[in-house]
């Protein structure tokens, strides 16, 4: 009995070990960003170009940043969730457009005329938005994803807590489910606003 | 149990002795050779996020490129492999180089492997002693030495000895 007993332990052991690594998910990297201040970026609004945003202006509210784009097929996914929080209106949510032209697979650069990328970001970011509901309360250009890699981002949908000083809090990579939503975001924000 | 020993150690050292195979990797136009030849070795050491299994170096991600671009500018600004380096680690973390830094939470990584060749090695080394103290201490009854040196001396039973 003894004999197969210790042989059994293991083997039971490498099983377990081996369940809970399958059931890791491979791209849910912890952020390093996580407690650290958000980085500055000051970037063009979509709703007015001319005017820029930095997250200075942010200070003292607990917000939402969401990185998006119309050729991310999860954002998609995600988008009645964050049209349902802001319909709530409990935090602002500020909407950061990732390479709205440079990151659409079927469009090719160098075809595009000189100067024509910004105007064609606006046009289809702005089109995207009223064909599925807009619940920004702004939101700004990334037209190189230079802020998106200041902010560590490598897979649109990404999500951000920010709190009243400015400290990032939590990052969510991946569209937001109802879960996450009402399971992480809502609390943390409930926590950070207290 | 010294040949088995044997054995064991000979298959361990030719699975060491083998040859490290590269992948052949994306290599960007030069424009400056020496630039390139920087970017390609510290793309080497990064992971790249999007298909977590390639390096920066190799891989034909749409962020890859944009990263490629980053640290071709930061090299282009003068800094340093470990300054990029860090400019990498700040933003995506530990998990973006291939070898990550020796720390707390990274100790069983390191260290995992070894210490789990250490206790398999003390496992075999335990099993195959005790095993040859029990064929040491049931010693052969008369009955079965005479059976044994009958099957010896047949020619029909030696056929696998030469």
């Amino acid at each position: 009995m003894n004999r197969f007993l210790w042989p059994l332990i293991g083997f039971v052991a490498l099983v377990a070990l081996l369940a809970v690594g399958l059931n890791l998910n491979p791209r849910d990297v912890p952020s390093p960003l996580v407690g650290k201040p958000a980085p500055i970026f000051s970037l063009p609004r979509l709703a007015a170009p001319e005017q820029t945003f930095s997250p200075k202006e942010m200070l003292g509210k607990v917000w939402l940043l969401n990185v998006w784009a119309s050729w991310c097929v999860s954002c998609r996914l995600e988008h009645p969730v964050l049209v349902e929080l802001a319909k709530r209106q409990t935090v602002p949510l500020v909407g950061l457009n990732y390479k709205e032209v440079r990151g659409d697979g079927a469009i090719d650069m160098d075809k595009l005329p000189p100067g024509a990328e910004r105007t064609m970001v606006i046009e289809r970011a702005a089109g995207w938005l009223a064909k599925h509901g807009n619940p920004y309360t702004l939101s700004v250009l990334d037209l190189d994803g230079r802020v998106g890699i200041d902010y560590g981002v490598y897979g649109v949908p990404e999500t951000y807590v920010i709190d009243k000083a400015g400290i990032i809090r939590m990052k969510h990579t991946g569209p937001i489910t109802a879960d996450v939503f009402s399971g992480k975001i809502l609390p943390l924000i409930a926590e950070l606003s207290k | 149990m010294r040949r088995w020993l044997m054995v064991f150690l000979l298959a361990l050292a030719g699975s060491f002795g083998g040859q490290t195979l590269h992948a052949d990797e994306a290599v960007p136009l030069a424009d400056n050779e020496l630039t390139e030849k920087r970017l390609v070795a510290i793309s080497s050491e990064l992971r790249c996020l999007v298909c977590q299994n390639e390096s920066l170096a190799g891989s034909h991600a749409e962020l890859a490129n944009d990263l490629r671009r980053e640290i071709r500018t930061l090299i282009e600004d003068g800094r340093s492999d470990a300054e990029i380096m860090e400019f990498m680690v700040s933003r995506y973390g530990d998990f973006v180089r291939y070898r990550p830094p020796l720390k707390g939470t990274t100790l069983l990584l390191w260290f995992g492997p070894g210490v789990l060749f250490i206790v398999g090695l003390a496992a075999l080394v335990l099993y195959l002693r005790r095993r040859d103290r029990a064929i040491e201490e049931t010693p052969l009854s008369a009955d079965e030495q005479r059976q044994a040196e009958a099957l010896l001396q047949d020619k029909d039973s030696r056929q696998g000895l030469s």
